[in-house]
This record gives C-alpha cells, sequence and structure tokens, in this order.
C-alpha cells in the first residue's frame, strides 16, 4: 500500500515538473493554406468584399463601359435595395440559427395594409403608414412567440405563417393592385423612398438607398456595440451556454424576430417607392433572395457567424453577376446558375473555415 | 499510521475560521419516486477547497445544482454567510456571489475572450451614450478581462479579442475560471473542470484552482479523478445514496479508502468530521 502511495508521489513530482513548460502552446509553423483559413476565419466578410472586387474588375472587362459607368453601378445599387434591406433582417435571424421564409410575405403584407388603408379606406397616410410599420412588427412578434416560447422549430413557424400572411394579403388586397398613379395622387408619402438625388457622372441614389446604409449601420451597433447584440450570437452559437452564461434567451429570440419584421415592415416603405404601385405578388422570390444574399455575405446557417457588411455585399454580388451577365449578353439561365453556384462555394467555404476550431 | 504520510505535504492546512460561508441542512429533492437528496447536509469554509465525491446517481448533481439555483429542493435549508437564502435560478445564486463553471463551460465559441467574461453582464457607458444608445464599454472590459486573465497567470493567451474557438481546451477553462473568479465574490463551484482535459492542461487547471484559493476564494470542486481531487482538496465530502456520508482530509484517508466509503464497500467513519 504504502509503496503505490510512494509511486504515486514521485509520479505526481514528475509532473508538477511538466507543467513548466506546458503552459506555452507550441505551434507548428502554419502552411499557406492554412494561414489563408485563419485569416478567414478572423476576417469572414474578406471572402465577400475579395468576390465583388473580382466580379466587379471582370465584368468590366467582359462587359466594357457600359457596366464600369456611374449610372450603371448606382442602377445595380437600386436593383438590390429591397433584398439588402430583407437580407438584413434575414441576417439577424440567421445568427440565431434560425430561418425566416415569412420576410418576402411580411414586407407585402405591410405594403398592402400601407396602400390599402389610405388611398381605398381613406386614412390619412400617417396613420396608415404607422399601422403598415405596426403590422411588420405584428407578424415579426408572431414568428418569435413561436420560436422561443412555444419552442417550434423556426423553419416550420415561418413556412405556416407565410402561407397565413400571404393570405392575409389575398385578403386585405382583394387581389387588387393599387396604381401607382393613385398613391402619387392620394398618398404621396408612400413613395418617398423612390426620390432620386442625382451625383455626378450620371449616378442616381434614391433615398431608399440611402435608408438601406443607415439601416445597415445602425443594425451594425446594434450587434457589435451593444449587449443585445452580443446576446444574438451568442444565442446562435450556444442556446444552452448562452442561457447558462445568464443571458435571457427566450427575450433575444422574440426581440430579434420582432426587429426583423420591422425592417421587413421599412422594406415594405422602399418596396413602394422602387415599384411605385402596391402589389400582392412577388414575395416568393423575396424570401429566397434574401436567404441568398445572407449566405453568400459569409454569414453562417448555423448561427452565431457572420455580418451586416457581408449581407449587403451578398446583396451587391447577386446585383452585379445579374447585371454584369446580362449586359456581357449572357442568357438569363446562366444568371440563375451563376447565383446558384455562388451559393453553394459560400456554403462550402464556411464550412472549411468553421474547422479551424475543430 | 503509513497511510497518513502517504498524501500528506500535498495540501495546505485544512479548517480554519468560524463559521461555513456556505452551509445546507436536510436537503430533500424528489422526481417522482426517486430520491435524489434524502436529508443531505453540506459545509464549505471560507478559503478552503471542497470536494464533492460521489459514485453515479448518488445525488451530488442534485445537491450542487440547489446550491447554484439551478434546482429549487423541496425542504431543506441553504444558507450563505449564515443567513439563508432562496435560489429560483442560477443567476439569484450568481448575484449573491455563487459563480459556478459548467462542464461544458457555457461559453460562446464564436465571440472573443472578452466578450465570453463579461456575457450576460456587459458593462454600459456612462452618461447618455450608455442609457439611450446603450453602448457598450469596451475599452474597460478589455483591460478588466486582461486584468483578471494576468491575475491567473493565463496572459499567453495573446490577444483578448481572438474568439474562443482559437483556443485550446485548458485554455477555455482558464477562461471560464478566469469569469468565475472575476465576478464570484462568495463561493466559486466547478463541475468536473478536468474531465474533458489531457494531464498537462488539467494540470493548469489544479494550478489555476490553487491560484483562486490563494486569493482567498472557496472551491467546490465536483470531481471523479481521485488523484485531482486528493492533490488540491482541503476536505472530501463524499455523498452516497442521497447524503452527506463522511467528511475527511486527506492526509487521513488513501484514494482506495476514499473510493470504497463512496461505494459503499467500507463504512464512512464513525462520526461526520463536522466543520466547526
Amino acid at each position: 500500500m504504502s509503496d503505490d502511495a510512494t509511486g504515486s508521489v514521485t509520479a505526481e513530482k514528475g509532473l508538477v515538473g511538466a507543467a513548466q513548460s506546458v503552459a506555452s502552446f507550441d505551434e507548428d509553423a502554419p502552411g499557406p493554406i492554412r494561414r489563408i483559413q485563419s485569416f478567414l476565419h478572423s476576417y469572414p466578410t474578406a471572402i465577400p468584399f475579395i468576390v465583388l472586387i473580382v466580379a466587379i474588375v471582370v465584368f468590366s472587362i467582359a462587359a466594357g463601359s457600359k457596366f464600369f459607368a456611374p449610372f450603371n453601378l448606382s442602377l445595380v445599387l437600386q436593383q438590390v435595395t429591397i433584398i439588402g434591406v430583407l437580407g438584413m433582417a434575414q441576417t439577424l435571424i440567421i445568427l440565431t440559427a434560425g430561418i425566416d421564409l415569412s420576410v418576402g410575405a411580411i414586407m407585402i403584407l405591410s405594403s398592402i395594409v400601407m396602400g390599402r388603408l389610405s388611398v381605398v379606406a381613406g386614412v390619412p397616410v400617417e396613420i396608415s403608414f404607422v399601422l403598415g410599420i405596426c403590422t411588420g412588427i405584428l407578424c415579426g412578434l408572431i414568428n418569435g412567440l413561436l420560436v422561443a416560447l412555444v419552442k417550434l422549430p423556426p423553419f416550420i413557424v415561418t413556412l405556416g405563417t407565410w402561407s397565413i400572411y400571404g393570405a392575409m394579403v389575398i385578403f386585405i388586397s382583394q387581389s387588387e393592385t393599387i396604381r401607382s398613379q393613385d398613391i402619387a395622387a392620394i398618398a404621396p408619402m408612400l413613395q418617398w423612398m423612390g426620390a432620386r438625388v442625382a451625383l455626378g457622372g450620371g449616378a442616381i441614389l434614391t433615398i431608399g438607398s440611402m435608408v438601406m446604409i443607415l439601416i445597415a449601420v445602425s443594425l451594425w451597433y446594434i450587434l457589435n456595440r451593444t449587449a443585445f447584440g452580443r446576446h444574438i450570437y451568442a444565442t446562435g452559437d450556444d442556446p444552452e451556454a448562452a442561457r447558462l452564461a445568464g443571458i435571457n434567451t427566450t427575450w433575444t429570440l422574440i426581440g430579434v424576430y420582432t426587429l426583423a419584421g420591422f425592417i421587413c415592415a421599412l422594406a415594405s416603405w422602399v418596396l413602394i417607392g422602387r415599384v411605385g404601385a402596391v402589389s400582392p405578388l412577388g414575395s416568393q422570390t423575396a424570401n429566397l433572395d434574401s436567404i441568398t444574399a445572407v449566405v453568400i455575405g459569409g454569414t453562417s446557417l448555423f448561427g452565431g457567424r457572420g455580418s451586416i457588411v457581408g449581407t449587403l455585399l451578398g446583396a451587391l454580388i447577386v446585383g452585379m453577376f445579374r447585371n454584369g451577365l446580362a449586359l456581357a449578353g449572357v442568357d438569363v439561365l446562366w444568371q440563375e446558375f451563376a447565383v446558384g453556384a455562388l451559393i453553394i462555394i459560400a456554403v462550402t467555404t464556411d464550412q472549411w473555415i468553421r474547422k479551424i476550431s475543430a | 499510521m503509513t497511510l497518513d504520510q502517504t498524501i500528506a505535504g500535498l495540501t495546505a492546512t485544512p479548517i480554519a475560521g468560524p463559521q461555513p460561508i456556505l452551509s445546507a441542512t436536510g436537503l430533500q429533492k424528489r422526481y417522482g419516486k426517486v430520491v435524489a437528496l434524502d436529508n443531505a447536509d453540506f459545509d464549505l469554509m471560507p478559503g478552503e477547497i471542497l470536494a464533492v465525491i460521489g459514485d453515479n446517481g448518488a445525488g451530488k448533481t442534485s445537491l450542487i445544482k440547489a446550491l447554484c439555483g439551478a434546482m429549487i429542493p423541496d425542504a431543506g435549508v441553504i444558507k450563505l454567510d449564515g443567513s439563508p437564502v432562496h435560489f429560483k435560478s442560477p443567476m439569484e445564486a450568481r448575484l449573491a456571489g455563487i459563480e459556478t463553471v459548467y462542464q461544458n463551460l457555457a461559453l460562446s465559441p464564436a465571440l472573443s475572450i472578452a466578450d465570453n467574461m463579461f456575457l450576460g453582464r456587459e458593462m454600459r457607458k456612462s452618461g447618455p451614450l450608455g442609457n439611450i444608445f446603450r453602448l457598450l464599454d469596451r475599452s474597460t472590459m478589455n483591460r478588466l478581462a486582461r486584468e483578471k486573465l494576468s491575475e491567473l497567470g493565463l496572459l499567453t493567451i495573446q490577444n483578448i479579442n481572438q474568439s474562443v474557438e482559437t483556443l485550446s481546451g485548458g485554455q477555455r477553462q482558464g477562461v471560464a475560471v478566469a469569469r468565475a473568479a472575476a465576478f464570484g465574490s462568495k463561493v466559486v463551484i466547478m463541475d468536473e473542470p478536468t474531465a474533458a482535459l489531457g494531464v498537462k492542461e488539467s494540470r493548469r487547471v489544479l494550478e489555476l484552482m490553487l491560484d483562486v484559493k490563494r486569493r482567498g476564494l472557496p472551491i467546490v470542486l465536483i470531481s471523479h479523478n481521485m488523484p485531482h481531487v486528493f492533490e488540491v482538496a482541503d476536505r472530501i465530502h463524499i455523498h452516497r445514496l442521497g447524503k452527506r456520508i463522511a467528511v475527511i482530509r486527506p492526509q487521513d484517508y488513501s484514494m482506495s479508502d476514499a473510493v470504497a466509503i463512496m461505494t459503499g464497500a467500507l463504512a464512512p467513519p464513525g462520526q461526520v468530521e463536522a466543520a466547526q
């Protein structure tokens, strides 16, 4: 017995000696690929940024001055504004490891409420506008309550509410489009977002594009400079760990879905400004396009990783590809092909980067 | 008395101070017909490392959950600093000064070290920037995080803003311990801190625990690893069948004796060596 014990004492002493060299973590000299991986891990927005630059260079060569002109580039910005705004709402949700299939439906529903109340029902436009915004917030809140309190998978919740909000769109709109002239006459405020500001060299900026930038800055601030933003990342990263660390993950989720609903409502304002009219159609592609922008922007579908800037870049990349390929005379089907390939490459890269921790 | 000498010298002088800082008497908890806690008692003295050992299903997890607020016992009294407390959530226990290092560490891998240390209790700037715009006080949090890590000799971690997932298992444990030590004003509870670690990293964590103890914070250590328990613990609380059946000093018993008491192969010492 005592022999055993003495043995264990010497073993312990041996370990104590060994401990000194332990605190330093020897690192093998990383190879170039490993270094790229670790760089991208630290700066995930670098990928969409590089892709965007490459796209601009390639299309400038392929499509010539038609592409790289201030007018055309500002046109791309206008074209991506709605998807950019919806994509930012989607980013918040995906950061919590969720997904929102109802963003397009919420946007359309809000725009219908604004248009219908002000133009058809004769409610003052300010009140209609506020009610439209509240509709978006309420839709988001419902999604959030179902996800956080009833604890249903976000995919299922928003698949359901997508249909429900879509049905409300048809119910309220009576499947009628409100004409642009009527809105301009009765509720011009709803078209403010379409107002244009001419910059030098033929570039035109809409108020909607500026609002998109403003929303991006605000969300960047919330995500990176407030506790709520940190909690969004932590909740998506590892909900159990977040809860044990003292974060109220239930309120964080409800807050995120509600905020996303609010941003979708703002997107509806931008939408009316861009289209002019209020139409009950068009939410189907908006949902998937917003997810595309988020994924190409480098935000991980597994949650906890990603950024608002990435999503804006992602939306711009999709816009550049569509615009550039069209100007280069490539068939629409190859535009879709290119976007699809981008999605798959983006997700593959994300998987590869995440392996660094393993 | 060869047994006494076997492990002597590895532990510090035990039991000083008049009153237990954290104590529990007569804790009961049932889950249906299963009795998880059957009149369990518990005492933690100021400045000591108390190991809690017990076989699987002995109820030590229930005991710890009751102490850190994760579970509410059916009956019994828990006292912190002599006054009764009733924790309804881990948050309440934390506010009272009891910090827990969970086995899964409760760290968020994608967030930075500093973010993780202040997760759930972020500091805001003073004035309207903080009150209205909820602006985080990053510089202060980074400074405090760096201070806490250096106090525990953990600043081999180069960059306070690097994400936790780039750290090794031992370094992560270090961050979790530093967080607990930074915010725990009364007690730190550590659940299996070395279970997932290699030999070298375990050693580093044991040193960390002794560091924390030296700074005056008592530690409750839940562990299955007898060599680790016998190395750092001042007293060992042995849990069996839902209650405390013995408290021993590591220098009085061998590891195999402790395991024998824990499993019921050896009768517990005549009277529980109560803390006084």
